[in-house]
């Protein structure tokens, strides 16, 4: 098996998917999204709060090297069922972008590998499509950089 | 002034860049942009103008204000714009199954 991630963003749709396959037992995969110093660990972020229950909220927050919030998130924990799924809002702080409403699912695929489908919902397809190119525009400094590399040839 | 005016050119500059990664966020006046530099707002409109040159900002009239924005389109002809989120991602799972592939000393005591 070799896990990558897929990201299918339709054309003039305001919505996405992002799928994987988990070379992990299922309940291994929903612990690393249950457990709030795990998830710190994956998603490079502190975890504020994070309660998983129906009606549960949750907060992420970002520093940079000089201890300045860098990123900040939160969201509310619409439905949670326990290797099955987690349904809940995404809002970034600071920024316009409107809320997201995403849906995780996961199931087993066999006994040793798993799989996880998040379905993101935006308020329009502008807003799916600029969330989607902010690595992008990060990533723009890179771009230059290896363009530059091969002018200097 | 004969420049050829395309998207490399555009991102070959860091104000360029810096501006194209404001807006991405969300539409700005030039006012707002320019408040992000210490140049000057002529020199950063200069900027500007070449960014809609090569098609890489829209501009819209909203009342007395003129917004720009990205021209998502056009963002493509330098990149499948979807490949670094999509790389975000996968770097975030790739951390998650390695952590999870670690031994659970804790989990169950």
């Amino acid at each position: 098996m070799k896990p990558t991630t897929q990201v299918h963003a339709a054309d003039g749709r305001q919505e996405l998917t992002i799928t994987r396959d988990f070379d992990l037992p299922l309940h291994r995969l929903f612990r690393a999204f249950e457990d709030p110093d795990i998830v710190a660990r994956w998603m490079g972020t502190k975890v504020v709060k994070l309660e998983n229950r129906r009606h549960g909220g949750w907060e992420y927050e970002t520093s940079g090297p000089n201890g300045q919030v860098v990123f900040r998130a939160h969201g509310v924990i619409h439905d949670f069922v326990p290797n099955q799924r987690i349904t809940r809002t995404f809002e970034m702080d600071n920024n316009s972008f409107p809320p997201q409403l995403e849906f995780l699912e996961f199931s087993a695929l066999s006994e040793r590998t798993s799989h996880l489908r998040m379905h993101i919902v935006f308020k329009s397809v502008a807003d799916r499509n600029q969330l989607v190119q902010l690595p992008f525009a990060k990533g723009l400094g890179m771009a230059h950089d290896r363009l530059q590399r091969i002018m200097d040839k | 002034m004969d420049l050829r005016r395309d998207v490399f050119q555009a991102i070959a500059d860091p104000t360029r860049r810096t501006i194209l990664t404001l807006v991405a966020l969300q539409a700005m006046t030039p006012g707002a942009i320019a408040e992000n530099f210490d140049s000057t707002r002529q020199t950063v409109s200069r900027h500007i103008q070449i960014l809609i040159e090569c098609e890489l900002l829209e501009q819209r009239q909203a009342g007395r204000e003129i917004y720009y924005q990205l021209n998502p389109e056009k963002f493509r002809v330098i990149a499948d714009f979807i490949e670094p989120f999509r790389q975000l991602w996968e770097d975030r799972f790739a951390k998650l199954e390695s952590i999870m592939k670690e031994p659970p000393p804790t989990e169950k005591p």
